[in-house]
């Protein structure tokens, strides 16, 4: 333990070291505590600004945090009312919480890679992982959460039989019956698989890149940022961190445009999914 | 990186979190939102209905003071009309008295004109009756001639 507070030693381990979650337990019963901590700090702020706003939501003249909760709802509804034509009490609420939701938990990743981890290192916590969206326990929980309110719905407006019936009879009718299943199957199945993944892959490739980056002040001679300072003076070590500033802006400039896309496609994909499901065949 | 307990306290703190906004956010702020909408629809419609209020009022205004200002032509007319009346009528009683003044002083004028002329004529006749008297050197009886100096008088 005495080590990891000197620093990696190298690249490799500088990576590995930011790519481990700080967990509990093993196998099946393995938590991941940094990302469920940041989900859930994230989800209550979320949740306790949103309601603070509602709280004090006057229908007079709003002040500029309900003005902005407003925004937020009111952009979240036209989606749904556009995509969605039934009438249900639970998809726009569960839209709005999946698009702020993930845009904050998104957001973490804007958050200088070292910052917090340096911060739970020099708390003693050994591992943390900052952006709970680049775990795929945390995109799989919501996109199966999605996936089961699919079937749920399915099943709800179509009835048991109606929904057999859609999973055995289209598109091929009776005669495919075991074909017309698998084809299904693998349709339903790659919904909640590519929205995790998808949103899994974007976070996941972006830290990586804000953590290869951040490389640099490695390369500098500085294992931490103290040692960093201490070797400012050095020619070489200039150089590399104005590069290192320079990349790591650009790329959370364009980084901006993903976390708010990925939130956005992952709210609006829930939505059609929902939609279809509500939907007769 | 593996699938693990993490992706059920996942889902738990998902569903929680849907709920929380389904139940304590969504509706809250929808109502707000929706009653803002009802309010301005509801100050639109009385701005409208104040617009079309006031033009009508204002119409309205305009036929009273026509109406008013006819009547007060009216007024004045009657008002003139009246006046010339008023001085017609004065002027006509002004000359009806003056037209009466001078008849009764006319009046007046020959009563006093024949009450000289009688007794002028009586004069006359008692003149002449002296002369007479003086002539024929002896008295007329006055009694007796009266009827004949009468009738002298009369002839004067």
């Amino acid at each position: 333990m005495e080590d990891t507070h000197e620093g990696p030693a190298n690249a490799t381990e500088y990576i590995v070291h930011h790519l481990t979650n700080l967990h509990l337990g093993e196998g099946f019963w393995n938590l991941h505590l940094d990302s469920i901590f940041y989900a859930v700090t994230l989800g209550i702020l979320f949740a306790g600004s949103f309601w603070f706003a509602a709280r004090r939501a006057t229908a007079g003249v709003p002040g500029r945090w309900q003005n902005f909760v407003e925004l937020m709802v009111e952009f979240v509804d036209t989606q749904v009312k556009d995509s969605f034509h039934g009438s249900s009490k639970l998809i726009a609420p569960l839209a709005l919480t999946i698009f702020c939701w993930i845009f904050l938990m998104n957001f973490m990743d804007l958050v200088p890679v070292d910052l917090l981890p340096e911060i739970g290192v020099a708390m003693g916590i050994e591992y943390m992982k900052v952006v709970p969206t680049t775990d795929l326990n945390i995109t799989f929980g919501m996109s199966i959460s999605v996936f089961l309110l699919m079937i749920f719905y399915s099943i709800k407006i179509k009835g048991v039989g109606g929904f057999a019936k859609e999973l055995f009879f289209h598109p091929f009718g009776k005669w495919m019956l075991p074909f017309n299943f698998l084809l299904k199957l693998v349709e339903e199945i790659a919904k909640p698989v590519s929205l995790a993944l998808r949103l899994f892959g974007n976070l996941y490739a972006g830290e990586l890149i804000f953590i290869l980056i951040a490389l640099f002040t490695l390369s500098a001679g500085g294992h931490t940022l103290t040692e960093t300072l201490l070797n400012v003076a050095s020619p070489d070590t200039i150089a590399y961190l104005i590069i290192q500033v320079i990349l790591g802006l650009i790329w959370a400039l364009f980084h901006i445009l993903i976390i708010t896309l990925q939130a956005f496609i992952f709210m609006m994909l829930t939505i059609v999914y929902l939609s279809m499901a509500h939907e007769e065949h | 990186m593996s699938i693990n307990v993490t992706l059920f306290v996942q889902m738990l703190v998902f569903a929680l979190l849907v709920w929380f906004t389904m139940t304590y956010i969504w509706p809250v702020i929808r109502q707000a939102m929706d009653e803002r909408e009802q309010q301005i629809a509801d100050g639109l419609a009385a701005a409208d209905k104040g617009r079309s209020d006031l033009e009508s009022a204002e119409a309205e205004a305009q036929t009273i003071i026509a109406a008013a200002r006819d009547q007060a032509r009216d007024i004045l007319n009657k008002a003139s009309s009246r006046a010339t009346g008023i001085v017609d009528e004065a002027r006509s009683q002004g000359e009806d008295e003056k037209r009466k003044r001078l008849e009764s002083a006319q009046q007046e004028i020959d009563v006093e004109v024949n009450r000289a002329r009688d007794e002028l004529r009586h004069q006359v006749a008692t003149i002449a009756v002296a002369g007479a008297e003086k002539v024929l050197a002896r008295e007329i009886d006055a009694e007796a001639h009266r009827e004949l100096l009468d009738r002298l008088a009369a002839e004067l």
